[in-house]
Protein backbone atom coordinates (compact mmCIF):
# COMPACT_ATOMS: atom_id res chain seq x y z
CA UNK A 1 0.00 0.00 0.00
CA UNK A 2 1.23 3.44 -0.90
CA UNK A 3 2.31 5.44 2.16
CA UNK A 4 0.42 8.66 2.76
CA UNK A 5 2.48 11.64 1.62
CA UNK A 6 1.95 15.38 1.70
CA UNK A 7 0.45 15.30 -1.78
CA UNK A 8 -2.41 13.09 -0.56
CA UNK A 9 -3.39 15.73 1.97
CA UNK A 10 -3.03 18.46 -0.65
CA UNK A 11 -5.44 16.65 -2.98
CA UNK A 12 -8.03 16.27 -0.20
CA UNK A 13 -7.66 19.95 0.66
CA UNK A 14 -8.02 20.90 -3.01
CA UNK A 15 -11.24 18.86 -3.23
CA UNK A 16 -12.67 20.59 -0.16
CA UNK A 17 -11.60 23.97 -1.51
CA UNK A 18 -13.29 23.37 -4.87
CA UNK A 19 -16.47 22.16 -3.17
CA UNK A 20 -16.50 25.41 -1.22
CA UNK A 21 -15.97 27.44 -4.38
CA UNK A 22 -18.85 25.62 -6.09
CA UNK A 23 -21.07 26.38 -3.10
CA UNK A 24 -20.15 30.06 -3.13
CA UNK A 25 -20.73 30.39 -6.88
CA UNK A 26 -23.94 28.40 -7.27
CA UNK A 27 -26.06 28.39 -4.11
CA UNK A 28 -28.71 31.05 -3.54
CA UNK A 29 -29.09 30.79 0.22
CA UNK A 30 -26.59 33.14 1.83
CA UNK A 31 -26.24 30.93 4.93
CA UNK A 32 -25.03 28.07 2.73
CA UNK A 33 -22.65 30.50 1.03
CA UNK A 34 -21.14 31.33 4.44
CA UNK A 35 -20.86 27.60 5.20
CA UNK A 36 -19.02 27.13 1.90
CA UNK A 37 -16.57 29.82 2.97
CA UNK A 38 -15.98 27.80 6.13
CA UNK A 39 -15.21 24.80 3.89
CA UNK A 40 -12.67 26.88 1.97
CA UNK A 41 -10.95 28.06 5.14
CA UNK A 42 -10.82 24.47 6.40
CA UNK A 43 -9.10 23.40 3.20
CA UNK A 44 -6.52 26.14 3.76
CA UNK A 45 -6.00 24.96 7.33
CA UNK A 46 -5.47 21.38 6.18
CA UNK A 47 -2.83 22.57 3.71
CA UNK A 48 -1.04 24.56 6.40
CA UNK A 49 -0.97 21.67 8.86
CA UNK A 50 0.20 19.23 6.16
CA UNK A 51 3.08 21.54 5.23
CA UNK A 52 3.89 21.98 8.91
CA UNK A 53 4.27 18.20 9.12
CA UNK A 54 6.33 18.12 5.94
CA UNK A 55 8.91 20.62 7.20
CA UNK A 56 8.90 19.43 10.78
CA UNK A 57 8.20 22.78 12.42
CA UNK A 58 5.13 24.31 13.97
CA UNK A 59 4.77 27.56 12.04
CA UNK A 60 2.01 26.10 9.90
CA UNK A 61 0.00 25.01 12.92
CA UNK A 62 0.31 28.44 14.54
CA UNK A 63 -0.80 30.05 11.30
CA UNK A 64 -3.77 27.69 11.05
CA UNK A 65 -4.89 28.95 14.47
CA UNK A 66 -4.82 32.50 13.10
CA UNK A 67 -6.90 31.35 10.12
CA UNK A 68 -9.40 29.87 12.59
CA UNK A 69 -9.61 33.23 14.39
CA UNK A 70 -10.30 34.85 11.03
CA UNK A 71 -13.04 32.32 10.28
CA UNK A 72 -14.72 33.06 13.61
CA UNK A 73 -14.68 36.82 12.99
CA UNK A 74 -15.99 36.35 9.45
CA UNK A 75 -18.81 34.07 10.59
CA UNK A 76 -19.90 36.44 13.37
CA UNK A 77 -20.00 39.53 11.15
CA UNK A 78 -21.47 37.66 8.16
CA UNK A 79 -24.30 36.14 10.15
CA UNK A 80 -24.99 39.54 11.74
CA UNK A 81 -25.35 40.99 8.26
CA UNK A 82 -27.69 38.10 7.31
CA UNK A 83 -29.95 38.80 10.30
CA UNK A 84 -29.99 42.55 9.64
CA UNK A 85 -30.80 41.97 5.99
CA UNK A 86 -33.51 39.41 6.71
CA UNK A 87 -35.15 41.88 9.08
CA UNK A 88 -35.38 44.49 6.33
CA UNK A 89 -36.02 42.46 3.20
CA UNK A 90 -37.54 39.14 4.35
CA UNK A 91 -35.20 37.15 2.12
CA UNK A 92 -31.83 35.41 2.37
CA UNK A 93 -31.29 34.74 -1.34
CA UNK A 94 -28.15 36.26 -2.77
CA UNK A 95 -29.71 37.03 -6.15
CA UNK A 96 -32.37 39.15 -4.45
CA UNK A 97 -29.75 41.15 -2.57
CA UNK A 98 -29.15 43.64 -5.37
CA UNK A 99 -29.64 47.07 -3.82
CA UNK A 100 -26.26 48.27 -5.04
CA UNK A 101 -26.78 46.94 -8.58
CA UNK A 102 -28.26 49.26 -11.20
CA UNK B 1 16.18 -5.78 35.85
CA UNK B 2 18.81 -7.68 33.93
CA UNK B 3 20.67 -5.12 31.78
CA UNK B 4 20.79 -7.45 28.80
CA UNK B 5 17.02 -7.79 28.82
CA UNK B 6 16.73 -4.07 29.27
CA UNK B 7 18.81 -3.26 26.20
CA UNK B 8 16.98 -5.93 24.27
CA UNK B 9 13.66 -4.33 25.22
CA UNK B 10 14.97 -0.91 24.24
CA UNK B 11 16.21 -2.06 20.87
CA UNK B 12 12.91 -3.82 20.34
CA UNK B 13 11.06 -0.59 21.15
CA UNK B 14 13.32 1.37 18.82
CA UNK B 15 12.77 -0.99 15.97
CA UNK B 16 8.98 -0.86 16.41
CA UNK B 17 8.68 2.91 16.77
CA UNK B 18 11.27 4.02 14.23
CA UNK B 19 11.27 1.07 11.87
CA UNK B 20 7.75 1.00 10.54
CA UNK B 21 4.63 3.09 10.49
CA UNK B 22 1.56 2.10 12.49
CA UNK B 23 -0.47 -0.62 10.81
CA UNK B 24 -3.44 0.39 8.73
CA UNK B 25 -2.80 4.15 8.73
CA UNK B 26 -3.60 4.57 5.00
CA UNK B 27 -7.06 3.06 5.53
CA UNK B 28 -7.82 5.63 8.23
CA UNK B 29 -6.62 8.38 5.93
CA UNK B 30 -8.76 7.25 3.01
CA UNK B 31 -11.82 6.76 5.22
CA UNK B 32 -11.51 10.22 6.80
CA UNK B 33 -10.79 11.89 3.46
CA UNK B 34 -13.77 10.20 1.79
CA UNK B 35 -16.02 11.16 4.71
CA UNK B 36 -14.85 14.78 4.52
CA UNK B 37 -15.36 15.08 0.76
CA UNK B 38 -18.73 13.28 0.68
CA UNK B 39 -20.18 15.35 3.51
CA UNK B 40 -18.69 18.48 1.95
CA UNK B 41 -20.62 17.56 -1.18
CA UNK B 42 -23.78 17.17 0.92
CA UNK B 43 -23.21 20.64 2.40
CA UNK B 44 -23.55 22.33 -0.97
CA UNK B 45 -26.35 20.16 -2.37
CA UNK B 46 -28.93 19.68 0.40
CA UNK B 47 -32.16 21.65 0.10
CA UNK B 48 -32.69 21.88 3.85
CA UNK B 49 -30.16 24.28 5.37
CA UNK B 50 -30.14 22.42 8.69
CA UNK B 51 -29.02 19.26 6.86
CA UNK B 52 -26.23 21.29 5.28
CA UNK B 53 -25.11 22.45 8.73
CA UNK B 54 -25.09 18.88 10.08
CA UNK B 55 -23.09 17.67 7.07
CA UNK B 56 -20.65 20.53 7.67
CA UNK B 57 -20.18 19.31 11.25
CA UNK B 58 -19.28 15.84 9.90
CA UNK B 59 -16.77 17.45 7.53
CA UNK B 60 -15.19 19.45 10.35
CA UNK B 61 -14.89 16.40 12.59
CA UNK B 62 -13.25 14.30 9.88
CA UNK B 63 -10.82 17.13 9.12
CA UNK B 64 -10.02 17.14 12.84
CA UNK B 65 -9.22 13.43 12.49
CA UNK B 66 -6.88 14.27 9.61
CA UNK B 67 -5.14 16.80 11.89
CA UNK B 68 -4.62 14.05 14.44
CA UNK B 69 -3.04 11.90 11.73
CA UNK B 70 -0.71 14.83 10.98
CA UNK B 71 0.43 14.90 14.63
CA UNK B 72 -1.33 18.20 15.36
CA UNK B 73 -3.46 17.41 18.44
CA UNK B 74 -3.83 21.03 19.53
CA UNK B 75 -5.16 22.16 16.15
CA UNK B 76 -7.52 19.17 16.17
CA UNK B 77 -8.85 20.22 19.57
CA UNK B 78 -9.29 23.81 18.43
CA UNK B 79 -11.08 22.53 15.35
CA UNK B 80 -13.58 20.52 17.37
CA UNK B 81 -14.16 23.12 20.10
CA UNK B 82 -14.21 26.32 18.04
CA UNK B 83 -15.60 25.13 14.72
CA UNK B 84 -17.86 22.20 15.52
CA UNK B 85 -18.78 23.62 18.91
CA UNK B 86 -18.91 27.38 18.48
CA UNK B 87 -19.34 28.39 14.86
CA UNK B 88 -21.85 25.67 14.01
CA UNK B 89 -24.06 26.61 16.97
CA UNK B 90 -23.97 30.18 15.67
CA UNK B 91 -24.98 28.95 12.21
CA UNK B 92 -27.83 26.87 13.59
CA UNK B 93 -29.08 29.85 15.61
CA UNK B 94 -29.20 32.01 12.50
CA UNK B 95 -30.90 29.25 10.49
CA UNK B 96 -33.61 29.11 13.15
CA UNK B 97 -33.99 32.90 13.09
CA UNK B 98 -34.46 33.24 9.34
CA UNK B 99 -37.34 31.23 8.00
CA UNK B 100 -36.44 28.09 6.15
CA UNK B 101 -39.90 26.95 5.09
CA UNK B 102 -39.82 29.29 2.14
CA UNK B 103 -36.59 27.82 0.80
CA UNK B 104 -38.15 24.37 0.36
CA UNK B 105 -40.20 25.61 -2.56
CA UNK B 106 -37.48 27.65 -4.22
CA UNK B 107 -34.64 26.85 -6.56
CA UNK B 108 -31.48 25.84 -4.73
CA UNK B 109 -29.01 27.08 -7.33
CA UNK B 110 -28.88 30.38 -9.15
CA UNK B 111 -29.35 30.74 -12.87
CA UNK B 112 -25.70 30.74 -13.85
CA UNK B 113 -24.76 27.60 -11.94
CA UNK B 114 -23.20 25.85 -14.98
CA UNK B 115 -20.70 28.70 -15.25
CA UNK B 116 -19.74 28.39 -11.59
CA UNK B 117 -19.47 24.61 -11.84
CA UNK B 118 -17.27 24.85 -14.93
CA UNK B 119 -15.01 27.46 -13.39
CA UNK B 120 -14.61 25.45 -10.18
CA UNK B 121 -13.89 22.25 -12.13
CA UNK B 122 -11.23 24.10 -14.13
CA UNK B 123 -9.75 25.25 -10.80
CA UNK B 124 -9.64 21.65 -9.54
CA UNK B 125 -7.98 20.49 -12.75
CA UNK B 126 -5.42 23.26 -12.31
CA UNK B 127 -4.73 22.13 -8.74
CA UNK B 128 -4.23 18.51 -9.77
CA UNK B 129 -2.01 19.56 -12.69
CA UNK B 130 0.12 21.70 -10.40
CA UNK B 131 0.44 18.90 -7.82
CA UNK B 132 1.37 16.36 -10.50
CA UNK B 133 3.92 18.70 -12.10
CA UNK B 134 5.29 19.94 -8.80
CA UNK B 135 5.62 16.53 -7.17
CA UNK B 136 9.39 17.03 -6.53
CA UNK B 137 8.62 20.24 -4.66
CA UNK B 138 6.67 18.28 -2.04
CA UNK B 139 9.16 15.80 -0.58
CA UNK B 140 7.77 12.45 0.48
CA UNK B 141 9.51 12.56 3.83
CA UNK B 142 7.34 13.33 6.83
CA UNK B 143 9.35 14.94 9.61
CA UNK B 144 8.72 13.59 13.08
CA UNK B 145 7.04 16.19 15.24
CA UNK B 146 7.15 15.76 19.03
CA UNK B 147 3.48 15.10 19.67
CA UNK B 148 3.64 15.13 23.46
CA UNK B 149 4.96 18.72 23.68
CA UNK B 150 2.91 20.05 20.75
CA UNK B 151 0.69 22.35 22.80
CA UNK B 152 3.64 23.62 24.84
CA UNK B 153 5.65 24.50 21.74
CA UNK B 154 2.71 26.29 20.11
CA UNK B 155 2.21 28.24 23.34
CA UNK B 156 5.85 29.29 23.49
CA UNK B 157 5.65 30.48 19.88
CA UNK B 158 2.46 32.42 20.59
CA UNK B 159 3.14 33.83 24.05
CA UNK B 160 6.93 33.61 24.32
CA UNK B 161 8.83 31.90 27.07
CA UNK B 162 11.13 32.89 29.95
CA UNK B 163 10.02 36.52 29.81
CA UNK B 164 10.83 37.03 26.14
CA UNK B 165 8.20 37.76 23.52
CA UNK B 166 7.46 34.88 21.21
CA UNK B 167 7.72 34.98 17.45
CA UNK B 168 3.98 35.43 17.02
CA UNK B 169 3.08 37.42 20.14
CA UNK B 170 2.43 40.63 18.21
CA UNK B 171 0.31 38.79 15.63
CA UNK B 172 -1.60 37.19 18.50
CA UNK B 173 -2.45 40.62 19.93
CA UNK B 174 -3.56 41.82 16.50
CA UNK B 175 -5.82 38.75 16.28
CA UNK B 176 -7.40 39.62 19.63
CA UNK B 177 -8.04 43.14 18.31
CA UNK B 178 -9.68 41.61 15.22
CA UNK B 179 -11.97 39.55 17.44
CA UNK B 180 -12.91 42.64 19.45
CA UNK B 181 -13.81 44.52 16.26
CA UNK B 182 -15.81 41.52 15.02
CA UNK B 183 -17.79 41.34 18.28
CA UNK B 184 -18.59 45.05 18.15
CA UNK B 185 -19.51 44.82 14.46
CA UNK B 186 -21.83 41.86 15.02
CA UNK B 187 -23.57 43.56 17.94
CA UNK B 188 -24.06 46.85 16.09
CA UNK B 189 -25.19 45.04 12.93
CA UNK B 190 -27.95 43.17 14.72
CA UNK B 191 -29.23 46.05 16.85
CA UNK B 192 -32.59 47.44 15.74
CA UNK B 193 -31.80 51.03 16.71
CA UNK B 194 -28.29 52.31 17.29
Amino acid sequence: MVPITTTHYLVVAAALFVLGVIGVLTRRNVVVVLMSIELILNAVNLNLVAFSRMWGNLHGQVFSIFVTVDAVAEAAVGLGIVIAFFRNKETVNVDEIDLLKW
Amino acid sequence: MNPAINTALNSNLDSTTAGMAPVGTPYFFYALAALAVVSGFLVITRRNVVHSALALIVTLLSVAGLYLMLYAPFVAGVQIIVYAGGIMVLFLFVIMLVNIERSYKERRFNRIWPVGLGAASALFALFIFAFAKGRPLFPDRMMALPESSNTQQIASMLYGEAGRMGQYTFAFEIASLLLLVAILGAVIMTKKKI
